[in-house]
């Protein structure tokens, strides 16, 4: 348990540290929203909750992928070497995992409050769309993590994170979209409880997948 | 020159689910009328998909317990076929759309999740020809297989069951259902089913075949060479 906390200091000092990363990820939110931004202008009243619902999804899918693509993608070889003669596998997959969900978060929340400020709130339920959005990442964190570890070993992972990761994805996003629907039609909260539950068992199903394979992509 | 009895018995299926399932009566039904015929044609394709993958996964796993060659060429070849069969589904599907809903692409909830399913194993021939390595490639891809398919469970039986389709057989089951499944259909469906899943492993079977002899011819001239 130590362990893992060590190797999630080691993550938030390293990210700490060069912080071009993250200012970068930061930017790639937000240009992305100011694109929706400038591209409807002003015509404000263009953008029905479904258009707010489509825009905000595919911009958070986008920013959680390269955020997550990261967690191996940059790292170097010996590094690699180095954490595989002092933790096991499981501890690494645990650490980076959490790692990568608190920054998916901390980067959906962001890119809901830009939202709200450039655009509009069509949602009316916050609390629960606040719960989606902890589901989602989670759902993110859990899911592509592995794929990055997969991606880092190809010549060209960039796009192989991209392909790889949209149809593993697109059940998180289904129930997602269905939910945040929900919210804005200002449904009652217990309406999406059972979407909801789908999405924490989605959750639950990636990583208990990912912790079984996982060691098979480390050890090389 | 031996031939084995479920070769004769996959023709003799086809051959028996071509002639019946054009010949034989069917039930009369409101818009569906003779294509329901498709039944015999597109619903075996899913059925031989899930099988050739669910082949691809058990190799794939085999390989992740103690990996050799052989189990690699045997997951990939029981996924190109797999896929094979998926894009056919897609496509008799589209066809029997395009007579009874009015358009080949509906965006039906399972017209979606199957395009989706193809999808991922679109990404998994695309992760294969991009990692050099032999031995990395077959873990890696082994890897994306197993976790492809169980993050696709959510995907074809429980997001489909939350949300309505047009599909017949919708409400619980999303295949087919018993009102549109008669007795006398059933004498036909069976047998294609079976029909075509064996086709299907007779095809990957003679792939695997080819694949290892080649594995083997290239063994040898290595050894002569070296």
């Amino acid at each position: 348990m130590n362990f893992i906390l060590a190797l999630l200091q080691k993550e938030f000092s390293l990210e700490l540290k060069r912080k071009s990363v993250i200012a970068g990820l930061g930017l790639y939110l937000v240009s992305m929203v100011f694109i929706i931004y400038f591209s409807f202008a002003l015509r404000q009243n263009l953008i029905t909750p479904l258009v707010w619902s489509a825009l905000f999804w595919i911009t958070i899918l986008f920013v959680a992928i390269n955020t997550v693509a990261k967690s191996f993608i940059g790292e170097k070889r010996g590094l690699e070497i180095y954490f595989y003669s002092i933790a096991s596998p499981l501890m690494i997959l645990f650490s980076k995992m959490i790692y990568n969900f608190v920054l998916c978060l901390i980067l959906s929340l962001t890119g809901y409050f830009l939202f709200i400020l450039l655009l509009n709130n069509p949602v009316n339920d916050h609390l629960t769309f606040l719960l989606t959005l902890l589901l989602t990442s989670l759902g993110f964190a859990t899911s592509l993590t592995l794929l990055s570890g997969i991606a880092s070993k190809a010549n060209n992972s960039n796009i192989l994170m991209a392909v790889l990761s949209f149809p593993v994805v697109i059940s998180v996003l289904l129930v997602a979209i269905k939910v945040t629907k929900n919210c804005m039609d200002d449904l009652d909260p217990s309406v999406s409880y059972r979407p909801l539950l789908t999405l924490l068992a989605i959750d639950a199903l990636v990583s208990a997948v990912s912790f079984i394979l996982f060691p098979f992509t480390w050890k090389n | 020159m031996k031939t084995s009895g479920w070769k004769i018995l996959c023709v003799v299926l086809l051959l028996y689910t071509a002639v019946a399932g054009l010949l034989l009566d069917v039930p009369r039904l409101n818009i569906v009328n003779e294509t329901i015929r498709a039944l015999y044609f597109h619903v075996p394709m899913w059925f031989g998909m899930v099988f050739l993958f669910s082949m691809s996964l058990w190799h794939a796993i085999r390989y992740l317990r103690n990996p050799s060659i052989e189990t690699d060429i045997h997951s990939f070849e029981y996924a190109t076929v797999g896929l094979v069969f998926g894009v056919l589904g897609i496509i008799t599907g589209m066809i029997w759309a395009n007579y009874t809903w009015g358009s080949p692409w509906h965006g039906d909830p399972k017209q979606n999740s199957a395009a989706i399913a193809l999808l991922v194993y679109l990404a998994y021939f695309i992760l294969r020809g991009s990692l050099s390595n032999d031995e990395q490639r077959a873990k890696l891809s082994a890897v994306y297989n197993v976790f492809a398919f169980v993050a696709m469970i959510p995907l074809l039986f429980i997001i489909p069951r939350m949300t309505s389709s047009m599909h017949p057989g919708n409400g619980g089951n999303p295949g087919f259902n018993a009102y549109d499944l008669d007795s006398k259909m059933r004498l036909v469906f069976y047998p294609a089913v079976i029909g075509w899943i064996l086709l299907g492993y007779w095809i990957a079977s003679l792939r695997i075949r080819l694949k290892l002899a080649e594995e083997k011819l290239n063994e040898l001239e290595h050894e002569k060479n070296s």
